[in-house]
């Protein structure tokens, strides 16, 4: 892996800041020029990524959410959103489009499958009671190469 | 986050704008849902076009109030989603229980 720049940020798990985490990482995204599809592709995922860690994550308590991201030489983005919430027992299950533990809070059950398919790959590990972790990748540029 | 309601004969649109996420979702679900329960409309008509920005929580939110509408006896249809926001719905499937419409 090529860094050609990183930057971390972490923060409170309240909803106030779903709209921050999406904005910090467009902002550091938008250094590889991506077109308006490729910013709101990031944009959405980086929102269903934070939102499952205040809901489900934290559901209970208050924590920290960790997002590192890099850009690579390729033209690459790397997003790492990271809690130490209450993990996930099945995280095949979970993935699952329209499988959701919270559908009287009207959760679709769709943020992993809105991830997997606006960026190029997607990689959840998951700890029960430990956290989880999810890795997303998008080349920029890609399209029209 | 701004919402305007319009009611008319039986049809309320119910205008939304800037970012659905998460956080906003649930205020503009009691919104809605009071002024249908007032006016108990045949159709609601939710309006993207003054969104900005949309995640899986709007998804949530159309399908609440397609079950809400359903129990009415009324339907539901989408109007305007500005195209990264059609691509949300696109992935849902939500288009099999609302119509979506470009007015």
């Amino acid at each position: 892996m090529n860094v050609k720049n990183e930057m971390k940020i972490s923060f409170k798990s309240i909803s106030e800041n779903e709209g921050f985490a999406r904005t910090v990482v467009c902002a550091f995204a938008a250094m590889l020029d991506p077109n308006m599809e490729e910013i709101s592709d990031i944009r959405t995922a980086v929102s269903e990524a934070v939102t499952n860690c205040i809901v489900h994550a934290y559901r209970n308590e208050e924590g920290i959410i960790e997002i590192s991201a890099k850009i690579l030489s390729n033209n690459e983005i790397y997003i790492k959103i990271k809690d130490k919430g209450c993990g996930i027992q099945d995280v095949k299950q979970a993935m699952e489009p329209l499988f959701t533990t919270a559908p009287c809070e009207e959760r679709a059950g769709l943020g992993f499958a809105v991830m997997e398919s606006f960026m190029d790959s997607l990689k959840v590990s998951s700890k029960p009671g430990k956290g989880t972790t999810v890795i997303m990748r998008k080349k920029i540029g890609g399209q029209n190469e | 986050m701004p919402i305007k309601i319009s009611s008319e004969e039986n049809k309320i649109i119910a205008f939304l704008s800037g970012e659905i996420d998460h956080h906003v979702a649930s205020s503009l679900r009691r919104e809605i849902d009071i002024a249908v329960r007032e006016c108990n409309p045949d159709l609601l008509v939710l309006d993207f076009s003054q969104v900005t920005f949309m995640d899986s929580s709007g998804i949530g939110l159309v399908m609440g109030r397609y079950k809400l509408m359903n129990e009415l006896n009324g339907k539901i249809s989408v109007q305007n989603p500005p195209p990264h926001i059609k691509k949300v719905m696109k992935l849902s499937g939500i288009e099999k229980l609302a119509s979506i419409n470009n007015a």
